[in-house]
């Protein structure tokens, strides 16, 4: 075998649905093995929030799309002798595989490095991947393909009931279904013929319990399961959708290593080197099961098995890559042992998904086998009542446990037996209805053993209810709690009768008296051996389920504790773990030990060997006061992890705990509407015109003063979107009925909403109210676009130098009198030279990482130096001095989400985000669309430019497109607009004219390779066809625009700039 | 939840937990030992290699699935390691009260209620796994009130002899003889036998096997101090004699170690889980396996016709030994598993060869 001195590694891109952080903290790992090696490492990835993508962590750094096309491009100038495909999701291996079959990987004598293509291939087709497994003995789901009754029913007979029935090529299932007996069948079948000539006759695994593997094999063929799950709910529902435990509960011995010994047959037989997952289902009644699926790289399990155990998958898989032996790798926990051994568990953990389905328009709710979750926590604990009870607080859904929430459940019934993502609050729901385990067992074959832990929670929690004060609650019984996974909040909420406490004064009661009682948790290791020999390990939990404390405190002041993002979910995910992981970095740096708390699985933060004591526990009030007893930190920084620890600023101050850079008070006063609208008025800074309105004829006077648009936001919401715009006294009553309750109790903002106004952001960093660093960006899309699914240039190309001017004097003086010691972001409405403030955070932002990395200074390491208390320099690094830009593009996954409306507004909706660097504006932007999943139009183009604002903004666009030789189509008014300005296109019909040539048939036979669809109100028809359209181009995966100012920049990006002139650089060659 | 009874587990060093009763309410004392396995606890707490053990499983949540129904397969219980509960208490974090498994009939409370034998849950398992870890192992004893006992070290007595079965019994009908010599044996060593077309006569541990007609000999795992073994050891000394196969499992690696004439010696610390690896000297070959001992096989004493078979990658500890030329081979791990890995299982096949060869 050649030496392999260099390596590229593929990342996965933006985040989405199905593919996130995981892959982040993956390829991170992968590189530090590398690095370890000695080896030069190149990194493909545009995304620039990740941590992978930061300065020491791979020698090269490309943002680039992670496309076989720009791979040949970086593989043709870097020649490397070896490339890694396993640590960038789906999205690297297909890439691999491509490049593989094109043969560029042989004909530039690239080795691939670990399991071999050939393998990958064959796990990723089901139909050589059920072969192979049939060969060595074994069993996949038996499935019978039939083109007519009479094969149906043989196929039926074969396979026995129950029977599921598929309809092939219909898209969402349609004509499918379940069958217990013959007449069933016949009857499903028919209908399904109806549909479908060929029908699929499966049997059903329905109920069965789905179990997963992780199982590593080295060059020598050893192999090890590092970790197994079990998942909460049974087959039927993706794993990525399901609370899931490790190690398994419910498996007997004999179960788990029946399992773990087939899961090592097929890795041995697929020939993995590295790491792979085997899911599996088992009969709850019988040891039969069946094999699922096989993912021959790194995944989200596997990130998640790496945390819950402690064991390094992606390191490892690196290292195993890379030639070595499991035994000849150090086990980086113990320091003693090697990697070849299997993680032995002395606590549980359980992961639970975190779904944002409600900020999306029309998506169904209901869970099932496709993922629609966004992020994941894990909870650890040492009973399953306490994990769960975690696990649902740090899902951050406004939960505090399995019980003790104001959470209605509308159809129990309905809910236990289709499932959404609040089926477990319809468990806890259906006990207070007085159901019995066994039904609930019925309704939703979840295993009797979890439901019976959950009764447990029910039950006390019922005995808690007796009582009315917290201190009549025996010592015992309050011991008992905590150990459930209470919280004090919980607590308090249940015994304390005193309707005159605020809910924040009965948690500090229930926190006092238990102190008293000396009821406070311990902190336990995660050694990866389960005690069985000493470790020097600083992965911790916090557990009630303990006596001991594994860790003895220095208690010098010489610790400083960063607190994380939580979960990842739409509007906080990657960017924050960049956040916090610079500032640990610059904490040791600065000779103090960096103490972490975050529960996010997905990330680098939590990587164990990022600080140097990591707290993977909840970031709730009561927690951090607990770990802040115990560490007795110089201080606490809530400010890199976004929204989260921002919002405990104030009760911790309360508590005198040191709030490292600025202080709480002017947190409050920056988060406050009321008191920060004061404020801008004192100073002098404009605001939009805003209220909080409790009743409609209140919310008509202020019409009468600001005219519509208004940007209308509701403190309750029913159902559907938070905010919404509206431009007329219809669509405010309507959006009212549809969305919210509007009374004392509930106000809504109602906010005046400028049109075509420019929105302009400002990172910075100040210390004692001066800037020292600062980055101006703005929108490509008018105001109106959340800032999270907005395109962002930086350095801004198109402002004005008296509006940089003003922008800059509004943030100094803002700095200036919250005496701001730390990171800060505002954003800007700008038209003609006229600023409005629209929102200031003191705190990093999401663009953080985009404006550091473009500038190539850290901002977040210069404010925590500045937090830290150190003096830092002025920052004389001016934008003149870049001669590149760079453009931040919104990732968005509709496709994953059935049914929704994939429009923008002003509620965000995009899961991730890539950042590139070009020559300039258009092949920043040309680079950044195409990492986001854009392509460059072959032929054939559909406008459908909505308003006439739009309209006129597309027509220069649509000018150069028939220039460049493109074919444009119109819908009806476009086109007419179209001629008006001497440009003749031909017309395709809308969806609900039933006349030919109509979009829909275009769509559908991809005659059409983009789509530009600018929603124009939000009359019935026109959401209708427009949503028709934008939903059949997410579904038939053809490229979507929906915003003018975008289609507009993208158009003269693919007009412009020439595929083959884009410049391959790295980001170093960008000085 | 009903009533439950407290109990305290005190350690010979004067350490004390408190704990709650959901077995047999009696005081007790043994051996204080962990083990680290996360699944297994219907076979482990019939291994009677933990005889006049207190046991301590440290994965916190035990009793989920609960306890087998007592089926017979082949003359053997389908589901046990051994015809009951050979540990002298057991002693763990929490308890599931319910259960949930197709294949249960009751309880793990009941179970031990049923066999006499105490459980205490509510305890700091990781807390008394570390101070048993540096104490190598420690005396304890379950207290209920009023009822103090004295400590109890099953170390210094021959308790090899209180679970070797006191009458010959015979397995199958097999083509292989093989004198199945039990000093604990763990059911699913049988099992594996029988497996493999052999014929099982399973004699007293201090029965005198070196006249017996057979094709091969196996000694068994069992409880203690291998040094308490002397008969069975001149014994195999006399059978090493001979060209017969041999294979031997835990206290049957140290037996066969003595009988070749090496030492054995108490580790500093035990190996309790199924998580160990060990590698063949020489090779890239790792295997993970189940174990359960707390003596070992000094590798510098072996005599010059024996070579270690395996080492432990974690310490470097001997884990199994053969003779250079002869068919003799043992490992320190359970191949049999049983709770634990699989990996090693082909050691049987290995044995049936060794018989193969020799019958020839």
């Amino acid at each position: 075998m050649k030496e392999i001195n260099k390596i590229l590694l593929l990342g996965s891109g933006a985040l989405k649905i199905g593919e996130a952080g995981e892959f982040d903290y993956s390829g991170s790992q992968a590189l530090k093995a590398i690095r370890e090696e000695g080896k030069y490492s190149v990194l493909i990835n545009p995304n620039i929030a990740t941590v992978q993508t930061s300065e020491g962590v791979a020698d090269k750094i490309y943002f680039l799309p992670v496309t076989p096309d720009f791979v040949e491009e970086v593989i043709r100038k870097e020649r490397p002798d070896g490339i890694l495909l396993s640590f960038g999701g789906q999205t690297a291996l297909n890439c691999g595989v491509e490049l593989y079959k094109r043969g560029v990987l042989e004909k530039y004598d690239v080795a691939v490095l670990g399991t071999p293509v050939q393998s990958i291939i064959d796990t990723e087709d089901r139909e050589i991947f059920s072969g192979k497994l049939h060969e060595i003995g074994v069993k996949t789901p038996r499935s019978i393909a039939a083109d007519n009754m009479e094969q149906a029913l043989k196929a039926a007979e074969e396979l026995g009931f129950p029977l599921i029935i598929r309809a092939a090529y219909t898209l969402g299932g349609l004509g499918s279904g379940f069958c217990a007996n013959m007449e069933e069948l016949k009857k499903l079948a028919g209908s399904a013929f109806s549909y479908s000539p060929q029908i699929l006759v499966e049997e059903s695994l329905k109920g069965w319990k789905e179990i997963e593997y992780e199982v590593v094999r080295d060059q020598y063929d050893n192999c090890i399961t590092v970790c197994n799950m079990e998942n909460f709910d049974p087959l039927g529902i993706h794993t990525g959708e399901s609370i899931v435990v490790a190690p398994s509960q419910t498996l007997s011995n004999s179960e788990y290593h029946k399992l773990r010994e087939i899961a090592i047959k097929i890795i041995r037989h697929v020939g993995i080197v590295g790491e792979c997952n085997v899911q599996y289902c088992l009969d709850p009644n019988s040891e039969d099961y069946r094999v699922i699926e096989v993912n021959a790289r790194l995944s989200r399990s596997s990130a998640l098995a790496s945390k819950a155990t402690g064991y390094p998958l992606a390191f490892v898989a690196a290292k195993l890559a890379m030639g070595y032996g499991l035994h000849e790798i150090k086990n980086s926990v113990t320091k003693v042992t090697t990697a070849c051994f299997e993680p032995a568990l002395d606590y549980i953990v359980c992961k639970i998904p975190r779904w944002d389905l409600n900020k999306f328009e029309g998506v169904s709710k209901l869970i099932g086998s496709s993922m629609k979750s966004v992020g994941e926590i894990m909870a650890i604990g040492r009973t399953f009542e306490e994990v769960i009870q975690k696990g649902l607080r740090m899902v951050g859904q406004g939960m505090h446990g399995f019980v003790g929430n104001n959470k209605e459940v509308k159809d129990i019934d309905e809910e236990l037996v289709n499932p959404t993502d609040n089926r477990i609050f319809a468990i806890a729901a259906a006990f207070d209805k007085g159901y019995s385990v066994d039904k609930i067992h019925e309704m939703t074959r979840i295993d009797k053993w979890f439901l019976e832990r959950l009764k447990n929670i029910h039950d006390l929690k019922e005995e808690l209810a007796k009582y009315t004060t917290v201190r009549g609650v025996t010592p015992m019984m309050l011991k008992k709690a905590k150990q459930m996974g209470f919280s004090d909040f919980q607590i308090g909420r249940l015994t304390i009768k005193d309707e005159t406490l605020s809910a924040h004064e009965c948690m500090l009661r229930v926190r006092a008296y238990r102190k008293e009682l000396g009821i406070t948790p311990c902190i336990k290791q995660i050694d990866t051996l389960a005690g069985e020999y000493p470790a020097q390990t600083n992965y911790l939990y916090v557990t009630y389920n303990g006596a001991e404390t594994d860790v003895t405190y220095e208690r010098d002041g010489k610790s400083v504790v960063v607190l994380g993002s939580g979960a990842y979910r739409i509007g906080s995910s990657v960017e924050f773990d960049w956040c916090c992981v610079s500032a640990v970095n610059a904490i040791k740096k600065a000779g103090y030990r960096s103490v972490m708390i975050n529960y996010n699985p997905e990330t680098v933060s939590t990587d164990y060997d990022t600080c140097d004591r990591l707290y993977f526990d909840e970031l709730s009030f009561e927690r951090v006061m607990d770990i802040v007893d115990l560490e007795e930190p110089k201080g606490v920084i809530v400010s890199t992890g976004g929204q989260i620890p921002n919002n405990l600023a104030m009760r911790l101050y309360e508590q005198h705990v040191n709030i490292l850079g600025t202080s709480a008070l002017s947190i409050d006063r920056a988060e406050d509407r009321q008191k920060f609208s004061t404020m801008c008025d004192q100073l002098g800074i404009d605001q939009p015109r805003w209220r909080e309105l409790t009743s409609i004829d209140d919310i008509y006077k202020f019409i009468d003063e600001v005219g519509f648009p208004l940007l209308i936001r509701p403190s309750y919401v029913l159902s559907g979107a938070a905010m919404n715009v509206v431009s007329n006294k219809e669509e405010l009553l309507h959006f009212l009925e549809l969305a919210a309750e509007v009374s004392k109790d509930h106000p809504v903002v109602v906010t005046e909403f400028v049109q075509q106004a420019k929105e302009v952001e400002i990172d910075a960093v100040a210390q004692e109210g001066v800037i020292k660093a600062y980055a101006i960006s703005e929108h490509v899309e008018f105001a109106g676009v959340h800032s999270g699914d907005a395109t962002i240039v930086f350095p801004a190309q198109k402002l004005y130098i008296e509006t940089i001017r003003r922008i800059k004097k509004i943030a100094r003086a803002i700095a200036k009198e919250l005496n701001i010691s730390g990171p800060f972001n505002m954003q800007f409405l700008a038209k003609d030279n006229d600023i409005k403030v629209i929102e200031c955070n003191l705190r990093a932002s999401r663009s953080f990482p985009f404006v550091s990395k473009v500038l190539k200074s850290n901002f977040v390491e210069l404010a925590t130096r500045i937090m830290l208390g150190e003096h830092v320099q002025e920052l004389h690094k001016s934008v003149f001095d870049l001669d590149y830009v760079g453009v931040k593009a919104s990732q968005f996954s509709f496709a994953r989400l059935l049914k929704a409306d994939p429009v923008l507004g002003v509620d965000m909706s995009s899961t991730g985000e890539v950042g590139c660097i070009g020559e300039n504006y258009y092949e920043a932007i040309l680079k950044s669309m195409l990492s986001v999943g854009h392509r460059i139009p072959e032929k054939n183009i559909l406008i459908s430019s909505g308003p006439t604002r739009s309209k006129v903004e597309l027509l220069e666009s649509t000018k150069i497109l028939l220039e460049k030789g493109y074919n444009v189509f119109a819908t009806a008014g476009t086109a007419k607009f179209l001629e008006d300005n001497g440009i003749n296109v031909p017309v395709l019909y809308w969806p609900d004219e039933e006349r030919e040539p109509n979009i829909m048939d275009y769509l559908k036979n991809k005659k059409i390779d983009m789509v530009v669809n600018i929603p124009k109100n939000l009359t019935k028809r026109e959401l209708d066809n427009g949503y028709k359209i934008r939903r059949a181009a997410v579904d038939y995966n053809i490229p979507l625009l929906t915003n003018a100012r975008l289609a507009s920049a993208f158009i003269y990006a693919i007009c412009k700039v020439d595929k083959k002139d884009i410049a391959i650089k790295s980001w170093d060659e960008y000085k | 939840m009903q009533n439950l009874k407290k109990a305290r587990l005190v350690l010979q060093d004067g350490t004390v937990f408190e704990g709650t009763s959901f077995g047999y309410e009696q005081s007790v004392s043994g051996e204080v030992v962990f083990y680290t396995a996360m699944t297994g606890y219907p076979e482990s707490l019939t291994d009677p290699s933990y005889k006049g053990q207190i046991l301590v499983p440290t994965y916190p949540m035990i009793g989920n699935y609960g306890v087998p129904v007592e089926t017979m397969k082949d003359g053997l219980p389908a589901f046990f390691e051994s015809d009951r509960i050979h540990c002298t208490a057991l002693v763990i974090s929490d308890y599931s009260f319910a259960y949930s498994h197709w294949n249960s009939e009751k309880s793990l409370g009941q179970w031990l209620k049923d066999q006499k034998v105490p459980g205490l849950f509510g305890i700091d398992t990781r807390a008394l796994t570390k101070k048993l870890r540096e104490h190598g192992s420690m005396l304890g004893k379950i207290v209920f009130a009023g009822q103090d006992v004295e400590f109890y070290d099953p170390n210094k007595e021959n308790i090899v002899a209180q679970v070797s079965t006191p009458e010959i019994r015979e397995y199958g009908s097999g083509k292989y003889k093989v004198v199945l010599v039990d000093c604990g044996v763990k059911y699913n060593i049988i099992r594996h036998l029988l497996k493999r077309n052999v014929t099982v006569k399973r004699v007293p541990w201090n029965y005198d096997f070196t006249q017996e007609e057979c094709d091969g000999v196996f000694l068994s795992n069992g409880p203690g101090d291998p040094a308490q073994c002397e008969e069975t050891v001149l014994h195999i000394r006399k059978m090493l004699d001979r060209n017969i196969p041999i294979m031997g499992i835990c206290l049957g690696n140290q037996l066969m170690a003595r009988a070749a004439g090496a030492e054995t010696y108490k580790l500093k610390y035990g190996h309790r889980s199924h998580n160990q690896p060990v590698m063949e000297p020489g090779k890239n070959r790792c295997y993970i396996t189940s174990q359960n001992h707390g003596f070992a096989i000094d590798d510098k004493t072996l005599p010059d016709d024996w070579e270690p078979l395996f080492v432990n990658v974690n310490d470097g500890t001997n884990e199994g030994i053969r003779h250079k030329s002869k068919p003799f081979f043992s490992a320190q791990f359970h191949p049999e598993a049983s709770s634990g890995p699989v990996d090693t299982e082909y050691l049987f096949d290995e044995f049936v060869k060794n018989m193969e060869k020799s019958k020839k």
